[in-house]
């Protein structure tokens, strides 16, 4: 038992840090800039440059393969990357769906001549990509969607409504689910292709989100045109095709950023509470060292699946329990750094480096954090099911026409 | 990263898991339970026979000079199968203070025997309802002489000796005494776990010596704690997740309203639950493995965290497994509550969990002044 590399991993690891301290600057250089309190507009711009100078140097998709614009790494080289860049101030939260998501999907069902065009430009990020999958009826049963697609000759035309759409009011493409027959069982009627988001008919109208931000959009088709050879998978196969990008959704989903132990424990050690430092209060010892077990736990499970991937394993589903611990432990720690600082707690700061700023934006984070990407219900569902074997709950939908199951609207 | 135990490792966390099947080790502490016996001698001899006893004790003392490595895996099958024997109280508390702690001689007399299970040593530290501290310990030793009164000893009516904390003036210190001396008197005590025996001892004018230097007994005392600690927390491990797999097991085949009761969501999420608490404890008892492994820094730290989150694991799944199991999981013919009442004993027997939990944050205090 070690945490060391192998010969192998040691010489990619210095590769990696080599490249990295020549091209980026390290998170607590000040010269780095205060990137997170940047515009959206500007932030783009910076990310698109850094993702191209990945590009031409071959540090772009590590996980791609050559051809199309990756490096064909392992892996246990993506997590060394990782850990590597994670040391430095680097741009991004614009390529992730892309990349991470849409990109294999187009490796699995495009045709060569689409992975050919879009597949490079993806990786260079000169191209954005979002997800339309969710919609205002079908959220954790995403198979419930009911954006409609017709076929007429070569061309299908879809109407409906998308919604929680990272990144659709920037976003160049994106990939699909519709509804293509109502008469099917739910998870058979449906298919999937990828669009232009300038296509004419797609409307996106931003969410005002509880933190007063809008990342989110609700995306409207009427009558948008689709052109029949920008259908992945066959028709009808859509579900098939989705639950392939979800899984790579929930291995891109990882901690919940924002103030974890260590900030706290900072906190409490330079705070007063009752007349005293707050670290000296019983109360406060024993939040933090449950907040501490949490933490710890979740870092040394990594190593564990670090570890399996070191072996050549393939790591399971067990990494779901990351955004189940690390959300909610991120919304107790921001109401604690509030609480910590009592009435204060709650004022909007002027500047973004205010004590309050990382609390209050994990306070409103978290809630959005415990939903995305796999509700804590759902989560619980996938490691009681997949992980511990146990059963599917009853469904009231199965062998049933999609157009006769109960529904919000039609009971 | 190769953060997980070696092949020959798990190779023998699968023998001694089934070695303790077969022993039908958990029909076995039923059977303390409900006797009059301290524990189970014949599993107690086979434990010894397997050479668990002496796992970490080096090879000049007769002991087979493997690394914590090993003793973690087997604490995780003897935590799992509930094993009624003194293993714990010897060879995490006693075997592990005289290795860290012991002098040469007090090696020599000691740690061959340990190894070979001719003899059984145990701690005794409670004396009160109060949590122990340097302040209020009333033992007294001075001249050689121990006086005062240990209660919830665990193994104290089992063990051959006792590393017992004492007040030398007003330094604490560790004395070494052979609970068959005269002025040694032992009396039995019944605990919510009656699988493992437990005894107040009352010394008057016991001959006792000083276990190695002990500059200061206190930090002695917290040492061997923290070993122990990270040992009792795999056996913790092993109650916790054999608790999720009795739960899981039950549900699966327990039908209600014409279904598994393991397919609601209210099971399903409790079960999902115990699993993330099991692997949390998992994560956190490898990281105390490695540092207890390594001698590391981190070791108090790891301890600490280790303890904690297996505790927290062990209450979790073994009071949901009871709920699982709906009424019959009240029954005293189910094994449910053998585990809840183990869970109880594990996380009293070295300190409570706000004990831990403050040792933690302690640690980290320190960690972060450096």
């Amino acid at each position: 038992m070690d945490f060391n590399d192998t010969p192998e991993e040691t010489k990619f690891r210095k590769e990696a840090s080599d490249w990295l301290s020549a091209n980026a600057k390290l998170k607590d250089d000040e010269e780095a800039g205060n990137y997170p309190g940047m515009g959206e507009d500007d932030a783009l711009t910076l990310a698109k440059k850094w993702a191209a100078k990945l590009y031409d140097s071959g540090w772009a998709c590590l996980h791609w393969p050559k051809e199309y614009g990756g490096r064909g790494s392992t892996p246990i080289e993506r997590v060394i990357w990782g850990q590597e860049a994670s040391k430095y101030r680097i741009p991004g939260g614009f390529f992730e769906i892309g990349q991470g998501m849409a990109g294999p999907v187009l490796m699995m069902y495009a045709n060569e001549e689409q992975k050919k065009r879009y597949l490079p430009p993806m990786a260079k990020g000169e191209e954005v990509w979002c997800q339309l999958f969710s919609e205002p009826g079908a959220g954790s049963d995403l198979a419930g969607l009911k954006t409609k697609s017709v076929l007429e000759g070569d061309t299908w035309t879809i109407n409906g409504q998308k919604i929680w759409t990272s990144g659709a009011h920037y976003s160049d493409y994106g990939i699909l689910v519709t509804r293509s027959d109502s008469s099917a069982q739910k998870h058979k009627g449906l298919t999937y292709f990828f669009l232009d988001m300038k296509s004419p008919g797609v409307e996106v109208r931003p969410i005002k989100q509880i933190s007063g931000g809008a990342n989110f959009n609700e995306v409207y088709f009427t009558d948008v045109k689709i052109p029949d050879e920008q259908r992945l998978g066959s028709v009808g196969d859509g579900w098939k095709v989705a639950l392939t990008t979800l899984m790579n959704e929930r291995l891109a989903v990882g901690d919940a950023s924002g103030p974890d132990f260590q900030e706290a424990f900072n906190l409490a050690c330079s705070h007063d509470l009752n007349g005293d430092l707050a670290i000296k209060d019983g109360s406060v010892r024993d939040k933090l060292a449950d907040w501490y077990c949490q933490s710890s736990g979740l870092k040394y499970t990594k190593y564990r699946n670090i570890s399996a991937l070191s072996r050549g394993e393939t790591p399971g589903p067990q990494a779901s329990i990351t955004k189940i611990v690390s959300g909610n432990k991120l919304q107790e720690i921001a109401n604690f750094g509030m609480d910590i600082m009592d009435a204060a707690g709650i004022v909007r700061p002027e500047s973004a480096d205010a004590e309050q700023t990382m609390y209050q934006m994990g306070f409103f984070g978290a809630a959005g954090i415990r939903i995305a990407g796999g509700t804590d219900e759902i989560l619980r569902n996938i490691i009681s099911e997949q992980v511990l074997g146990l059963p599917q709950d009853m469904r009231a939908d199965k062998g049933i026409p999609f157009n006769e199951i109960p529904s919000s609207n039609k009971k | 990263m190769n953060f997980e135990f070696s092949s020959d490792q798990m190779l023998l966390r699968d023998q001694a898991r089934k070695f303790l099947e077969n022993e039908e080790s958990v029909k076995k502490a039923r059977e303390v339970l409900e006797g009059d016996q301290t524990h189970d001698e014949s599993l107690w001899r086979s434990v010894v026979e397997m050479g668990w006893t002496a796992t970490t004790i080096p090879e000049e003392f007769d002991g087979l000079g493997l690394g914590y490595l090993e003793l973690c895996v087997i604490a995780e099958e003897l935590g799992r199968s509930l094993a009624p024997t003194p293993f714990s109280s010897s060879v995490y508390l006693a075997t592990e203070a005289l290795i860290n702690q012991g002098s040469k001689e007090q090696h020599q007399k000691y740690l061959p025997k340990l190894a070979a299970g001719e003899i059984v040593g145990t701690l005794a530290h409670t004396e009160t309802t109060n949590s122990p501290s340097p302040e209020n310990l009333n033992c007294e030793l001075s001249n050689n002489k121990l006086n005062g009164i240990k209660i919830a000893v665990t193994d104290g009516d089992v063990a051959n000796f006792a590393v017992v904390s004492a007040k030398e003036g007003d330094k604490v210190v560790l004395g070494l005494v052979d609970l068959a001396s005269k002025g040694v008197e032992i009396t039995s005590q019944n605990t919510l776990d009656p699988s493992r025996s437990h005894a107040s001892i009352k010394f008057k004018d016991a001959d006792a010596e000083i276990l190695g230097s002990s500059q200061d007994g206190w930090v002695a005392l917290q040492e061997i704690l923290d070993h122990a600690a990270v040992l009792f927390a795999f056996e913790q491990l092993g109650g916790a997740e054999a608790c999720m797999d009795m739960a899981k097991e039950y549900a699966m085949g327990r039908f209600a309203f014409g279904r598994p009761i393991a397919s609601f969501q209210a099971i399903k999420h409790k079960i999902a639950d115990m699993y993330i608490a099991v692997e949390l404890a998992r994560s956190n008892c490898y990281f105390g493995a490695w540092a207890l492994s390594t001698n590391a820094p981190e070791l108090a730290t790891a301890a600490a965290t280790a303890r904690v989150s297996a505790s927290k694991a062990f209450h979790e799944c073994s009071k949901e497994n009871i709920q699982t199991h709906g009424g019959m999981g009240f029954t005293w013919e189910f094994d449910c509550h053998l585990y809840y009442r183990r869970c109880r004993q594990l996380a009293a027997n070295i300190g409570s969990q706000a004990v831990w939990k403050n040792k933690l944050i302690s640690s980290l205090e320190r960690a972060n002044q450096i």
